[in-house]
């Protein structure tokens, strides 16, 4: 069973593609962590990379990041190899942990980017303000809380203006209030423009913040398509009625449905064509009362990251 | 939106260095160990008034001694130097750095003369504390002791940054130390080698403390084998460089 939801309208627009991985497969040793990724990402998009711990995210960003070499196939964010393009600063990278330094304050770490990139003392700043650490400039990293020094990284990874940002699992470790800041810092970020990719386990994130869901199991892509596209696609969506005389009805024969479940007048018909089953309810039937549900993200998740879904 | 142009260099820049600089400076620890004990050492070891009246080479033994413990000082400092790549890996700003445009043999190369900087400043604080505490020299093998002492630590640099590479700890100097100290014994740092019996003298030839102490004391003594020593140190550069140029290939690859 195909999953694609809409990987075509991704490759459909003009002009420069922000990522295309193609045919990506990275083995360490006899494990094979990423098994074949086709990825084409258009500028502009908002992507999660939604997977369980495992399934190949981060293999995946350190290949987009250079970090890693494909076993093989290639990568290429906007037209060039991965570490041209970090050199660049056309890509830069939001990382889970680490990559810190306790000596320097917040606005040294900042300002040593800066240096790194060729940048103006005036970037440093901005840096700072657009990431909401202005403030705390003068404080030593090793003073900073785990939410702080996230939004660090982050003005880090502002610091060269890049086309394309990536964050695997930005939010790891902070507690609800610091997430939601720190997600309302990247959002207004992205309002500019910015592609922006992130990996992520939290299943909210991606469907509060993403345009696009790309669902990673075993190194493999099991879906791709808009949070809605990717609840349709692992569970379809159900169309709940009121029908007289229900139970005199064939409803497997209705166009779209898969299954079906009748209680007394009511009827549920699950299927992956919600609409065609509506339709077929309000025109061809007395149906009244028509509720149609999807079912959640977790559910979706769950659904396509199974050990049996393949 | 872009930068066009990546940096030249491989972003091997002065601001890094200063930044850099500055927080080392900031590290108490560091500041201690490489500043402020070698200069203590020599107050306490090297200014008893005897050794302020006996004669060593053109100066007096209290000459002698800031040499030894102006190259300890120097030998601390560009150790710790070298071995910051440790910390930074462990720390993972090694894998944060490779998200610029910096290229590693430009960070190796900002992370030594960084050692080389902390190990003049070390030099500096040990003849200045010296010359107000009746070490005695003609001005002329003043100079070239503390310059062979700075110049020789080079050596100590290439090992810091082979244990920076070989030993991922947050505190390597807790180990690296404690090792420089016993080679400083085993090379007739402390105390003169030909004073430990004639095995011991034997074995401190080939130990990697004991060419810099002889070349930077030569200006004042006159004595020793001074291609012996040249030979010694240029043999432990080659070899602690190969090894850190092995490990940071290693620590660099792609995988």
């Amino acid at each position: 069973m195909t999953l694609t939801a809409s990987s075509d309208t991704a490759a459909t627009g003009t002009g420069q593609l922000a990522v295309d991985l193609d045919g990506v497969v990275k083995r360490f040793g006899t494990v094979t962590a990423v098994d074949g990724i086709d990825l084409r990402i258009r500028p502009g998009e908002v992507v999660a990379l939604l997977g369980p711990n495992g399934a190949g995210k981060t293999t995946t960003v350190d290949m987009l990041l250079g970090l890693s070499k494909p076993t093989s196939g290639t990568a290429k964010i906007y037209g060039l190899p991965p570490q041209d393009a970090v050199a660049l600063g056309r890509i830069s990278a939001v990382m889970q942990t680490g990559g810190l330094l306790k000596d320097y304050t917040v606005e040294e770490t900042v300002r040593l980017t800066a240096v790194l990139f060729g940048k103006p003392r005036s970037a440093v700043a901005a840096a700072l303000e657009r990431a909401g650490i202005a403030e705390i400039g003068g404080r030593l990293v090793g003073k900073c809380s785990g939410g702080q020094q996230q939004r660090l990284r982050f003005a880090m990874a502002l610091l060269p203006d890049p086309d394309l940002l990536i964050l695997d699992e930005p939010t790891t470790g902070m507690d609800v209030g610091g997430r939601r800041e720190f997600w309302d810092a990247i959002r207004q970020d992205a309002e500019g423009g910015r592609t922006v990719i992130f990996a992520t386990h939290y299943l909210e994130e991606a469907d509060a913040y993403a345009d696009r869901i790309v669902l990673v199991r075993r190194g493999k892509i099991v879906a791709d398509g808009t949070a809605a596209e990717v609840k349709a696609l692992a569970a379809g969506r159900t169309v709940r009625a009121t029908v007289a005389g229900a139970s005199l009805v064939d409803w497997s024969q209705v166009p779209g449905v898969e299954s079906a479940e009748v209680r007394g007048d009511t009827v549920l018909l699950s299927g992956r064509d919600s609409d065609a089953i509506a339709r077929h309810l309000l025109t061809r039937t007395e149906a009244r009362d028509l509720e149609i549900t999807s079912r959640n993200l977790e559910d979706a998740f769950l659904a396509l990251t199974a050990e049996d879904a393949a | 939106m872009t930068t066009t142009a990546l940096p030249r260099l491989g972003g091997f820049s002065p601001g890094m260095i200063a930044l850099e600089l500055r927080r080392l400076m900031r590290n108490k620890r560091t500041v201690i160990f490489t500043l402020v004990m070698p200069a203590a050492f020599f107050l306490l070891f090297g200014t008893s008034s005897a050794y302020k009246d006996e004669r060593a080479g053109d100066g007096n033994v209290t000459a002698y001694v800031l040499i030894s413990m102006a190259v300890y000082g120097a030998m601390l400092a560009t150790t710790s130097g070298g071995a910051m790549v440790s910390i930074e890996r462990a720390a993972g700003w090694s894998r944060q750095l490779r998200l610029t445009p910096l290229k590693p043999a430009a960070y190796v190369a900002v992370k030594i003369i960084i050692a080389m900087v902390i190990g003049a400043v070390s030099v500096v604080v040990v003849n200045v504390v010296g010359a107000f505490a009746g070490a005695d020299m003609p001005v002329g093998a003043w100079i070239g002791c503390a310059l062979l002492s700075w110049a020789c630590a080079l050596v100590f640099a290439a090992f810091g940054l082979f244990m920076g590479y070989l030993l991922p700890s947050e505190n390597v100097m807790q180990i690296l130390g404690p090792v420089l100290a016993v080679l400083s014994f085993a090379g007739g740092l402390f105390v003169p080698a030909d004073q430990l019996g004639s095995t011991f003298a034997t074995i401190a030839k080939f130990t990697p403390v004991y060419g810099v102490g002889e070349l930077a004391r030569y200006p004042l003594t006159h004595s020793g084998d001074v291609w012996l020593a040249v030979l010694n140190v240029a043999a432990w550069t080659a070899l602690f460089a190969a090894g850190a140029m092995w490990r940071f290939r290693r620590d660099t690859a792609r995988v």
